[in-house]
């Protein structure tokens, strides 16, 4: 038993720093590692608040009702005592992230403001412009670089995670990562580890993801033999800005503060938007949903866009495209509540949101799914522990907005102290706890892939792959498309093996990370297909026309990926959810004001 | 600039690459069918799709800092043209248009050591950070309550402070930093007041001041204004350091009386 818990935090975003400021402050010696300097997380794309039941405009909100609208809005699949406990602590976790100097709007009186979120008809989210997981992420990372320069924290920036170590007993004995600089394969030992590394946007090609969104951590823990929960669940959000690169989020707080979304009604009127009338616009989500009028939540919005653009054949110029517009907001409200990113739509498209509206489509945004994790945030590895947007607990069948930031911390804050606790009660290990032979099979798997002499380019399978996965895996599922997509992903497996990187250098080869995230995306692709293939039902985000209803009977149950290192092959099983708190009803939006 | 509608052919792009720290730097050029609506990352995409130079010799993806994509995460900055910016947000189009023979060129950063091809090590503004303390010294994360009360209008100035995404464009684009003067940069001192005017931070404010003090800081500026110009989230740069440097001053001579 370590005199002083070693623990290793694999993400330096919400969930990771959190977690690490617990630990630090506990005592525990912590090592954080991070692709990118912890400051450029993904974490600091967020954008439109974060979710607290503090009651401050006088509506009479409290935490149950948060509790309520999250697990109604997740269509009851989360297991409902985690919920509950974070919607508890979000009043708690807003002063604190208040008293670390973040920048939140504030009211006249010198309170804190909130803003209305989709899914919920309280205004309970605060805000920091629309810029909030950045002010958020800096928050924690200015707290964790004064743990720094005490010496309590060691940073391993520019660090990949490839594996953990584990020991004859299955225990978790530390981690095995890759310096991005000098390639080099290293074994780091740990009383106990927590992964906080993100989504997997990046599987589905374009998304609003950054670039090492790729799931590749969770994957590999998934390979080890940790459940994969709920990998179908994947948010596509109404409104984002489609691009060459990316498609870059506009955020639900446009909405929030009045923006509307609408379509001409007459199919592929030549006028310019800001000229079409009144009475010739389609508020399609104000008509067909009048009490929660643009804030659905976001599923319901994603379909009623797609319905709009594919059945109604009603897209902006017979575009993939629907209008959000916020001209009709005075320009001092759009400057103090929104103006981050209304910047971001003139920067990449050229017009101005101020005075035109904008053009937006849904885009893959959000992994309800995860990591599976005990209450403790422990997934069945013991010693890995996971928290944020890596696990699965929260968010169920679909995420509120501004719900995402509130469970990085709150996971995170479980998270480290949980892995402390474990840690002092942990006995020691025997020999090096494994630490040699993952180190060996790593750097195998490193060899093979430098020297192999083949013709595919990585860059080019992952194309292939995001456009099967969009094609088949995302707003709308048919179950033949998503065997199709299985097929494909088993393909492009065995065109892995031919693979050949352009770069063979052992010097920050970036081609090479990329074709080792390749990999586990492949993976773990797989995983997301199957679950969503054999969930005959529709919940939340997973919508299929062939299986309109929700079915509880059959499927109020989380699924549990595993992997079959014999079949190399994902296998779905299903676990009872926790339900002991509020009774499942019917979830629908569409009841008058 | 004249005015052409005719659509171009290709992309012609000239990229200053280095393998590593210590090997010399060399040129390669790359040319893609033209398509509208490009940035400089997505044109760094298709030379890893199909790394050929336009002698047809085969090359290697090139080398660069990105993840977010949006100009937010600060990753991508660049000499783009000959200038620093975030090269997410450097359209393509715009660029062609800049340069007199529509061919782009990209280069690492020029005060910062390489790394390899377009990315180069900026660590010594997060070492700034610490010599400044920049951040809210709090007794702990445990649950005390509600901050104070903040007037709006603190807020409105403290936000847009908020927005560095730690880019070093500023510094780069700064004429007194460099290796002679060992100038912290126009990023750390906004923050510095960032946390000046936190009404819990403020409890440093005197310790950061005296940081600023002295050798490599605030008097090192020489009021070039390039920071404030270049800085892609337009921090009020020289607002901060105009207002710093007041403060630093005042507090030189308070030091200088009391001490």
């Amino acid at each position: 038993m370590a005199a002083v818990p070693k623990i290793i935090v694999v993400g330096g975003g919400l969930a990771g720093l959190s977690s690490v400021i617990k630990i630090a402050e506990a005592g525990g010696k912590v090592d954080l590692f991070s692709i990118v300097p912890v400051k450029r997380s993904h974490s600091v794309c967020a954008q439109g608040g974060i979710n607290a039941a503090k009651n401050l405009k006088g509506e009479g909100d409290d935490v149950f009702k948060h509790f309520d609208d999250t697990i109604y809005g997740g269509d009851f699949l989360a297991n409902q005592t985690p919920v509950k406990n974070m919607t508890a602590q979000g009043p708690a976790i807003i002063d604190l992230l208040d008293r670390m100097g973040v920048p939140f709007n504030r009211t006249p009186e010198g309170l804190l403001d909130f803003r209305r979120f989709g899914g919920t008809l309280y205004h309970r989210t605060a805000f920091a412009g629309a810029t909030t997981g950045q002010q958020l992420l800096y928050a924690l990372d200015e707290q964790v670089r004064r743990f720094e320069s005490e010496g309590k924290v060691q940073k391993y920036e520019g660090w990949e995670f490839l594996s953990a170590v584990l020991d004859e007993a299955g225990v978790c004995r530390g981690i095995c990562a890759m310096d991005l600089r000098t390639m080099e394969v290293k074994t780091f030992h740990a009383d106990a580890i927590i992964i906080c590394t993100g989504g997997n946007g990046a599987i589905f090609g374009k998304s609003t993801n950054s670039v090492v969104c790729t799931g590749s951590a969770a994957s590999a823990l998934y390979q080890q033999g940790a459940y994969y929960s709920n990998g179908e669940f994947i948010q596509v959000h109404p409104t984002a800005i489609p691009g060459e690169d990316k498609l870059r989020l506009m955020s639900e707080s446009a909405r929030g503060e009045g923006g509307r979304v609408w379509v001409p009604r007459k199919k592929g009127d030549p006028r310019p938007a800001k000229t079409i009338p009144e009475a010739d616009r389609f508020y399609f989500l104000e008509e067909w949903y009048p009490k929660y009028g643009n804030l659905v939540p976001r599923d319901i919005a994603t379909r009623a866009i797609h319905r709009i653009v594919y059945q109604e054949d009603l897209g902006i110029d017979g575009q993939p495209m629907v209008y959000l517009d916020v001209s009709h907001i005075d320009r001092e409200t759009l400057e103090k509540k929104i103006e981050g990113i209304l910047e971001i739509y003139e920067k990449f498209v050229g017009e101005d949101p101020h005075e035109v509206p904008m053009k937006i489509f849904p885009g893959v945004h959000y992994t309800m799914g995860g990591l599976w994790v005990d209450f403790n945030q422990m997934t069945n590895i013991p010693g890995v522990f996971a928290a944020g947007e890596s696990d699965y607990s929260i968010h169920g069948a679909n995420r509120l907005g501004a719900n995402s930031l509130l469970s990085c911390i709150y996971g995170g804050f479980v998270a480290g102290p949980q892995a402390m606790l474990y840690a002092k009660n942990l006995p020691a290990q025997k020999g090096d706890g494994g630490a040699a032979k993952e180190e060996v099979r790593q750097r195998e798997f490193n060899n093979i892939l430098l020297q192999n002499e083949g013709t595919e380019n990585p860059f080019k399978l992952w194309r292939e792959l995001g456009d099967t996965m969009t094609r088949h895996a995302t707003i709308i599922r048919y179950n033949a498309g998503l065997r199709e997509a299985d097929e494909k992903i088993v393909d492009l497996l065995a065109r892995y093996r031919n693979i050949n990187l352009s770069d063979k250098s052992a010097w920050a080869n970036t081609s090479f990370a990329f074709a080792r995230q390749l990999y586990n995306m492949l993976q773990l692709a797989r995983v997301i297909v199957q679950g969503a293939e054999k969930r005959d039902e529709s919940r939340g985000a997973h919508y299929k026309p062939d299986f309109t209803e929700r079915n509880d009977e059959k499927f109020l149950k989380t699924t549990m990926g595993s992997y079959d290192p014999i079949a190399d092959a994902p296998v779905i099983t299903y676990e009872e959810v926790d339900t002991q708190w509020i009774t499942p009803r019917p979830r629908r939006y569409d009841a008058s004001a | 600039m004249a005015e052409t509608k005719v659509t171009p052919k290709s992309i012609k792009v000239e990229v200053k690459r280095q393998a590593t720290p210590e090997t010399a730097a060399f040129v390669e050029k790359f040319e893609f069918p033209y398509r509208s609506g490009m940035n400089i990352t997505s044109l760094l995409g298709e030379i890893a799709m199909a790394p050929v130079t336009t002698e047809g010799k085969q090359t290697t993806a090139v080398t660069y800092d990105s993840n977010c994509l949006e100009e937010i995460c600060g990753s991508c900055a660049m000499l783009i043209n000959g200038k620093a910016r975030m090269a997410c947000s450097a359209l393509v189009d715009k660029l062609m248009a800049e340069t007199k023979d529509g061919v782009i060129s990209l280069a690492p950063l020029s005060k910062f050591p390489v790394v390899r091809d377009l990315a180069v090590d900026r660590s010594v503004l997060f070492e700034n950070l610490k010599k400044v303390q920049a951040w809210v010294p709090i007794d702990g994360s445990y649950d005390l309550g509600p901050g104070p009360r903040q007037f709006p209008q603190i807020q409105e100035e403290r936000y847009p402070l908020s927005n560095c995404i730690s880019c070093t464009i500023c510094m780069e684009v700064c004429p007194q930093f460099n290796e002679a003067t060992g100038f912290v940069g126009a990023a750390t001192i906004a923050q510095a007041k960032l946390f000046n005017m936190d009404p819990a931070g403020a409890v440093l404010k005197e310790e950061r001041l005296r940081a600023l003090a002295g050798d490599g800081g605030i008097q090192e500026c020489g009021f070039a204004q390039n920071c404030v110009q270049a800085c892609p989230k337009q921090l009020p740069l020289t607002e901060a350091i105009s207002d710093m440097g007041r403060d630093v001053f005042v507090q030189q001579v308070k030091d200088f009386f009391a001490r």
